[in-house]
C-alpha cells in the first residue's frame, strides 16, 4: 500500500519525505493533544485520571512487547514477569538502598532488560510455539522466586510497599518553587508523586519517551533488521544480519520496556507482590497487541487503550448485568471482565485481524482527498 | 592454485544430507568480472551448490575460497560483508516491508549507526538514513521499480517481487552476486528485462555473477562459462559453445533437439 498523503503535500528532499510530521497543521494537532493530557489533572475526575495513569502505563509495555513480537517476530509470554522484576527492583532501591525514583527507574528497566536478556537465549534454537512456552518459564519462575526467595527483602507471597516518588529541590531564600512543599524530615522542598493526578507527570513523561524511541526503531536499522528476521530469518542472516545478536536485542528491549512500566505500576499502586502482574496480564499484552496492530507504532496505544476501556465498560455493566440475569450471572460477581476480553479478541481476529493501526490508515486514506473520492 | 583472476575457487566440494549425497566432490572457479552459469536437470544440486558458498549450507568435505578467504569457516551473516549476495529460487523478500525498506534492510551492513543511535534517530544516524536512502534510489531508477517503491511488496505480482529481490541483492553492492533461477516462472517479456538487468548489472556495475537458469537459449547467449551438474557430479564445465556439444550434457540434459 502506498504511503498516503494529503493532496498537495510534496516532498522535496529525503528528508522531508522520511519525516514524521510533516505539516503544520500535524504539530498543532500533537501539540493541543499533549496539552490535553497534562492538563487532565485540572479538568477530569480523580477515576478517570486513575483510568489513563493506567492506560499509559500498559502502552508502555506493549510498545516493548511490540518490538519482541510485533516487530521481531518473537512471541513472548513473559512480559508480565519482566515488569514484576521492574517493579521489584525500583521499589527496593529506594526503600532498602535509599536511591532517588529518578535513578531507580532507569536502574529498574536496566534489570529487567538483564533478566530479559537470559530468558531470551531459547529463542536462539526455538521457534514459534515453543519459544511461548520457553518465555512462559519466566513467568513461572520470576513470581515463584519473588515469593519464595529472600524472604527477608522481598516478604514473601504478601509483597512489599513501594515508596513514594519525590523530587527534592534545595530551598533558595526561604522559599520553596515549583509548587513543591518543605518537608521538615528532608530538610528539603519536595514534590511528592503520591496521587495519580500527580504521577501521571511521571507516566506521560516516560510515555512520551518510549513512544519516540520505539518509532525510531522501526524507521531505523535497528528495526529493520528485527522486522527482516520477522519476515524472513534465513533471508536476513545471508544479508548480514546478525541473528543471535538482534534476537538478544529485542528481548533486552522488550525486558527494559517492562521494567519501565513495571516500576511505574508498582510506584503508582504503592505496592508489588507476586500477584500484580501475572500471567493472565501478560496474555492481555497480547491480545491489546493484536487488538491495536502488530508491527505497528500507533498499534500499542490503541490496543492497550481499546482493551482497557473495555474492561472499565466490563467493571461498569457488571452490576447491571446481574440485576437483569440474576439467576444466570449471579455467580459472575468477579466482573466480565474475562468475557468482554475474549469476545474482543475474538471479533478482532475475525474483522480486523491487522487491528486497529490498519483501520487507522484506511481512515487517514479516505481523508486524504476529501471532498474528492479519488 | 589461485590465480589473480580467480575470484571464487570452490575445491571438491561434498555435501549429503543424512544418505542421500547432494554434492559429490564438486570443484569450479568463478572469474573476476564473469557470468558463469550452472546447469543441469532438477535436483542436480545447483540450489546446494550456491547454498554453500552463500554460507547456509556447510559442506562436509571440500573448500570455497573467495577472494583468498575460505567461506566454509565464516558465519553465515559475515558472508554478506566479504561482498557476496544472492536471490532465492522462492523470492524471499522480506513481505511486510515496503520495496524501498526491503532494499534500506540490505544496507544494514554499509550503515555505521550503533542500535543506541537507532533509538534516537538523531543528527549522525538520520543523516546516515538520507545517504543510504539516496544508493537505494539509485538502484530503485536503475531497476525501473520507482512506482512501487512504498508499496508492500507481499501484495507485489510476481514479475516485480522477482525484480525487488534483484534490488536488494544490488543493495549490498556486492562483488559477486549469485542469481537463482531469477527467470523462472516469468513470461518472455518479463525475461528480456531481467536478461538486460542482468547484463546491465555485469557490465556498468562490474558485478561478477553467478546463475542458475533452465533457459537454456538465455544461458548460452548471456553466460561466459558454464558449469553442468547431474546428481551432484559435475559432468562438463566450459564456454557455451563446448557445452552444447559435449556428450554427456546432451545425454544427462540438454537432450538432442538442441544440436
Amino acid at each position: 500500500m502506498a504511503v498516503l498523503r494529503p493532496a498537495g503535500d510534496f516532498d522535496r528532499t529525503y528528508e522531508q519525505d522520511m519525516a514524521v510530521l510533516r505539516q503544520r497543521w500535524q504539530y498543532i494537532v500533537l501539540f493541543l493533544f499533549l496539552l490535553a493530557l497534562f492538563t487532565l489533572p485540572v479538568y477530569a475526575t480523580d477515576s478517570a485520571v486513575s483510568l489513563v495513569n493506567r492506560i499509559g502505563i500498559f502502552i508502555i509495555a506493549v510498545q516493548g512487547l511490540n518490538i519482541l513480537t510485533g516487530y521481531t517476530g518473537q512471541i513472548s509470554l513473559g512480559q508480565a514477569a519482566f515488569m514484576t522484576v521492574g517493579g521489584y527492583t525500583s521499589a527496593l532501591l529506594m526503600s532498602e538502598l535509599g536511591w532517588n525514583f529518578f535513578l531507580a527507574l532507569p536502574a529498574a528497566a536496566l534489570v529487567a532488560g538483564i533478566v530479559g536478556l537470559i530468558f531470551g537465549l531459547p529463542s536462539l534454537r526455538v521457534k514459534g510455539f515453543y519459544l511461548v512456552m520457553a518465555t512462559l518459564g519466566a513467568q513461572f519462575i520470576i513470581p515463584w522466586i519473588t515469593r519464595n526467595m529472600f524472604k527477608d527483602v522481598l516478604n514473601g507471597a504478601q509483597g512489599i510497599s513501594v515508596p513514594v516518588p519525590i523530587i527534592k529541590l534545595p530551598v533558595i531564600a526561604n522559599q520553596c518553587f515549583l509548587g513543591t512543599q518543605y518537608d521538615s524530615d528532608l530538610a528539603a522542598c519536595v514534590f511528592r508523586f503520591a496521587t495519580p493526578s500527580q504521577f501521571i507527570y511521571i507516566t506521560l513523561v516516560m510515555l512520551i519517551i518510549t513512544t519516540v524511541v520505539s518509532h525510531n526503531i522501526s524507521r531505523s536499522r535497528l528495526g529493520r533488521a528485527f522486522i527482516s528476521i520477522r519476515d524472513n530469518d534465513l533471508a536476513a542472516e545471508l544479508l548480514g544480519i546478525n541473528l543471535f545478536t538482534y534476537k538478544l536485542r529485542a528481548f533486552f528491549l522488550a525486558a527494559v520496556y517492562a521494567g519501565i512500566s513495571g516500576s511505574l505500576l508498582a510506584h503508582n499502586l504503592r505496592h508489588i507482590n507476586s500477584e500484580t502482574v501475572t500471567l493472565v496480564d501478560s496474555v492481555f499484552f497480547l491480545g491489546m497487541l493484536v487488538a491495536g496492530g502488530l508491527g505497528t507504532s500507533v498499534g500499542p496505544i490503541f490496543g492497550a487503550t481499546l482493551v482497557t476501556l473495555l474492561e472499565e465498560f466490563a467493571t461498569v455493566i457488571t452490576p447491571v448485568v446481574i440485576s437483569i440475569l440474576p439467576d444466570v450471572a449471579a455467580g459472575a460477581t468477579a466482573a466480565l471482565r474475562p468475557l468482554v476480553f475474549g469476545l474482543a479478541l475474538m471479533l478482532f481476529l475475525i474483522f480486523e485481524p491487522r487491528g486497529l493501526a490498519h483501520r487507522w490508515i484506511l481512515i487517514k486514506a479516505a481523508w486524504r482527498l476529501r471532498p474528492f473520492s479519488h | 592454485m589461485q590465480s589473480d583472476s580467480v575470484l571464487l575457487q570452490v575445491d571438491s566440494v561434498s555435501l549429503s544430507f543424512g544418505g542421500t549425497a547432494a554434492l559429490t566432490d564438486v570443484s569450479f572457479d568463478v572469474r573476476r568480472g564473469e557470468i558463469r552459469a550452472i546447469i543441469g536437470p532438477n535436483g542436480a544440486g545447483k540450489t546446494s551448490m550456491l547454498n554453500c558458498i552463500s554460507g547456509f549450507y556447510r559442506p562436509q568435505k571440500g573448500h570455497i575460497y573467495f577472494k583468498g578467504q575460505d567461506l566454509t569457516k565464516v558465519p553465515a551473516y559475515k558472508i554478506a560483508s566479504l561482498g557476496i549476495a544472492r536471490t532465492f529460487q522462492n523470492i524471499a523478500l522480506y513481505t511486510g516491508l515496503s520495496t524501498l525498506d526491503n532494499l534500506m534492510a540490505a544496507r544494514h551492513i554499509h550503515m555505521k549507526q550503533n542500535s543506541l543511535q537507532s533509538m534516537l534517530y538523531w543528527g549522525k544516524a538520520q543523516r546516515e538514513e538520507v545517504a543510504h536512502r539516496e544508493v537505494v534510489e539509485e538502484i530503485i531508477d536503475f531497476l525501473e521499480i520507482a512506482h512501487i517503491r512504498k508499496a508492500i511488496v507481499g501484495a507485489l505480482p510476481y514479475g516485480l517481487r522477482k525484480r525487488v529481490e534483484l534490488g536488494r541483492a544490488l543493495a549490498l553492492e556486492p562483488d559477486l552476486l549469485l542469481l537463482d533461477e531469477p527467470m523462472a516462472g516469468m513470461n518472455v517479456e518479463e525475461k528480456e528485462d531481467m536478461a538486460r538487468f542482468i547484463l546491465d548489472i555485469h557490465e556498468r556495475r562490474g558485478v561478477t555473477i553467478v546463475l542458475i537458469e533452465h533457459d537454456m537459449g538465455l544461458v548460452m547467449d548471456i553466460s561466459d562459462r558454464v558449469v553442468v551438474l547431474d546428481f551432484g557430479v559435475k559432468i562438463a564445465d566450459g564456454t557455451p559453445e563446448m557445452i552444447k556439444q559435449d556428450e554427456n550434457v546432451i545425454r544427462a540434459y540438454l537432450g538432442q533437439e538442441l544440436i
